[in-house]
């Protein structure tokens, strides 16, 4: 058996949508601070799996603790566990007619009913530190891409979760946006954030990633430190995938 | 009473004067559709307080009364008068009739006159308060001053509207409807305390539409600036036009229709007139 | 006007040109129907029966009067459908078993009201409640009117709103429940402004409609601008109360309806 009290354990999580099963019996152990990142095609299970974690869809079996903590028995309010995890979309979905500040500071105020001068001055801060300090009144549609994704992960920085699940982050983004994007991710786990990352940047799965975990059709076929994978894959199928890719 | 006596005798040297009519005066004489007899109609049925318990043979009710006193005017007494009855509409239209002279409310009008003859009026409407018995209002003096304390309703594009607006002057705003069962619904919901009608619209409303209706007074006449005159309705052009006239000018002279509308229309329907003065 | 380029240039030709065109026709359909209209057999009849200046003179400003109980009937009524509205169409979204009749209410509600004319509905509540017995001023027909106008406007209001609600995309409310904001925050904060602000167009034209219904409650009682031009039609046999009538109305709904196309026009540019 796991080490249940690592920071995040998955322990054959499976899910289903009718009869597909998008997720098969998934095991996987994150340690706080470490960064995994899930590659694999479109369609593995990467998202679904991020989804899972959070409590947006249900799990038909399996479990999933965190820190020792079984969060995934049905019934249970998911909120709290939500506000400790925290997720980011590939599609950003800030509130369109909200201001960044608002975005940024309705789910601190509301849920962890912080004031609103405490939350203003933590999201100053973190606009700060990601350059956005001059985009606080600004409106989502008045943001490119990049500084939508930005602004995304400030919002669910503000929360002060414990883990990020960052999904495809950088998927909707046109190239010469995704640098300050993936800057931002580097910066965090420079600071030892906990991150599940489901991404297509190999090059930067490669870089800052401390374990890789390659899914297929809903299974994790290969886990292994980057330089391992990308190098010398034990499965077939993730050297077809790499290959494909690169 | 003097002329009514002296009617009588003129009536009786007439008929002992001539052998052909019997009874009828010379003014009538041979015009009627039966000779010697009187064929009157009215509605079928015919309704109090116009006509009692549907039988104007009985000569009880204002409209039954006044046929017999018109038909005793032209030399007609009650045995020589027949009733027929007709429906309001189909008295109203162009053609031969089958009566000498038709009563059930029949307004004179202009659109009328070209299909149909009418008498002079034996009628003219007053306008009549109706109340609820049950509410607050029904206790309410005949009395100008206390009438305009209440709530009233009207349906909009009648003279019951101008009235209020012109003569009583109530003191609230009056609420206006579509029609009189709008109205009626209107008090049945309490939401006026009365409305003005002319008093024979009033005398349906408060018998037929409106259940526990009361009739607290009507107007003098004078009050009324749109009022209906009821005539006694003949064939266009009827030879006995002049003769009916005759007998209703003698009646309105000697005060008999008063003294009848007092005893049918104020009395028997409990709608006292009311003083303006007060 | 040197600077200008050839492009903008030709571009300023064109809108001069076209703006030509569009007043010489416009002057030349006005021109034939002044001259050929009132050489219609029946112009003089229907001028001074529809369009009676002495008439007008003296009813109008006890129409303008009589408007002003519309204005506040529509005043009154409108934050109650909006309210109404709101409550209805959350009611229809309810997604919570144990709320499972809330949702059958929502929807029995919006296809009764929806489905009986306005009329009806103003003269059923209208006389029909106060003729439970409820005393004054319980029986108002301003206040059952009021009713009847908000039942049957809160429908379809929240029809709109409900539309609304689910037009805003679940990835939305994904985002809101991953911060960990219950439902009930989601749908205030997240979902209902944005479904609110996307709808407003469709609600004007509720709203220019409730601005001539007000004009209903005068079936039950209330002399409002309707009743009061339609005595004045009575009492003087001429329709130009009608017409004076219409214009108020007019004068009030073509400014609202014009707004609600700027406010759709300026939605559709920024949406795509």
């Amino acid at each position: 058996m796991k080490n249940r009290s690592q920071k995040l354990v998955l322990e054959d999580v499976t899910c289903r949508f009718d009869e597909l099963t998008v997720c098969d019996g998934i095991n996987l152990s994150v340690d706080a601070g470490e960064m995994v990142c899930l590659i694999g095609a479109s369609g593995s299970g990467k998202s679904t799996l991020l989804r899972c974690i959070n409590l947006l869809e249900p799990i038909d079996s399996g479990h999933i603790w965190l820190d020792g903590e079984d969060i995934s028995i049905p019934g249970l309010d998911p909120k709290p566990y939500r506000k400790r995890i925290g997720i980011v979309f590939q599609s950003f979905n800030l509130f369109p007619h909200m201001t960044v500040m608002q975005n940024i500071c309705l789910a601190p105020t509301r849920v962890l009913n912080a004031t609103v001068t405490e939350t203003h001055a933590v999201a100053k801060d973190l606009l700060q530190r990601f350059g956005l300090q001059d985009k606080a009144s600004e409106y989502p549609d008045r943001l490119s891409g990049g500084q939508q994704q930005r602004v995304a992960i400030v919002r669910a920085l503000a929360m002060q979760p414990e883990i990020m699940l960052l999904d495809e982050i950088t998927s909707a983004l046109d190239p010469e946006l995704v640098g300050e994007v993936l800057e931002v991710v580097k910066a965090l786990k420079e600071q030892n954030m906990t991150i599940v990352l489901a991404t297509h940047e190999m090059a930067f799965a490669r870089e800052v990633a401390d374990r890789v975990c390659f899914l297929d059709g809903g299974k994790i076929l290969e886990t292994a430190p980057p330089e391992e994978i990308f190098t010398n894959p034990r499965e077939a199928r993730t050297r077809e995938f790499l290959h494909r890719l690169l | 009473m003097g002329s009514k006596l002296h009617a009588l005798l003129v009536t009786a040297t007439l008929a002992l004067g001539s052998a052909s009519a019997l009874a009828a005066n010379e003014c009538s004489v041979g015009k009627t559709l039966k000779a010697d007899r009187l064929t009157v109609a009215t509605g079928n049925p015919a309704y109090p307080p116009w006509v009692m318990n549907d039988a104007p043979e009985s000569g009880e009710g204002f409209e039954a009364a006044v046929a017999f006193a018109v038909a005793e005017r032209m030399g007609f007494d009650q045995s020589s008068v027949d009733w027929v009855r007709t429906s309001f509409d189909e008295a109203i239209q162009p053609g031969a009739k089958d009566f000498d002279f038709n009563l059930q409310q029949y307004s004179i009008k202009p659109e009328r006159l070209e299909v149909v003859d009418f008498s002079e009026p034996y009628y003219t409407t007053t306008i009549a308060v109706v109340v609820r018995e049950d509410s607050a209002a029904a206790d309410t003096e005949a009395t100008a001053s206390s009438l305009k304390k209440l709530k009233y309703g009207a349906a909009a594009g009648t003279s019951s509207q101008p009235f209020l607006e012109n003569v009583l002057q109530p003191e609230q705003a009056t609420l206006l409807y579509d029609d009189n069962a709008d109205v009626v619904a209107a008090i049945s919901a309490n939401q006026i305390d009365a409305i003005v009608f002319d008093l024979p619209s009033a005398l349906f409303v408060s018998a037929v539409q409106l259940e526990g209706g009361k009739l607290v007074g009507q107007f003098p006449v004078e009050n009324n600036e749109a009022p209906d005159n009821f005539g006694l309705l003949m064939a266009k052009d009827s030879l006995l036009k002049e003769c009916v006239d005759e007998a209703i000018k003698s009646l309105h002279e000697d005060g008999t229709l008063k003294d009848l509308e007092s005893k049918w229309l104020a009395d028997a329907t409990g709608a006292p007139v009311i003083d303006m003065d007060k | 006007m040197s600077a200008l380029s050839p492009r903008k240039r030709y571009e300023q030709k064109e809108r001069r040109r076209s703006l030509l065109i569009a007043t010489a026709s416009l002057l030349a359909v006005c021109a034939a129907l002044y001259t050929l209209v009132p050489k219609a057999p029946g112009w003089v009849a229907v001028k001074r029966s529809f369009f009676n200046w002495a008439v007008l003179e003296k009813t109008f400003p006890t129409l303008l009067k009589a408007f002003l109980w519309d204005i506040a009937i529509f005043a009154w009524s409108l934050p109650l459908i909006m309210v109404l509205a709101l409550a209805i169409a959350l009611c229809r979204n309810v997604k919570t078993p144990a709320l499972f009749p809330l949702r059958v209410f929502g929807a029995f509600y919006t296809d009764i009201f929806r489905g009986v004319p306005t009329i009806l509905l103003v003269y059923l509540i209208g006389f029909g409640i106060p003729g439970l017995g409820l005393p004054r001023p319980w029986n108002s027909p301003y206040l059952w009117g009021t009713v009847a106008l908000v039942l049957t406007y809160s429908a379809y209001v929240a029809e709109v709103l409900r539309s609304g609600i689910e037009s805003v995309h679940k990835s939305q409310r994904a985002a809101s429940e991953s911060l960990g904001l219950t439902e009930a925050d989601t749908m205030r904060f997240v979902v209902l402004p944005q479904a609110i602000r996307r709808q407003v167009p469709a609600m004007m034209n509720f709203i220019i409609a409730l601005q001539k219904d007000v004009a209903l409650l005068s079936f039950i009682g209330p002399v409002e601008l309707l009743r009061q031009a339609n005595v004045y039609k009575s009492l003087m046999a001429n329709f130009t109360p009608y017409v004076g009538a219409a214009v108020i109305f007019l004068c009030v709904t073509i400014p609202a309806t014009r707004y609600a196309d700027y406010l759709l026009a300026k939605q559709h540019s920024v949406r795509t």
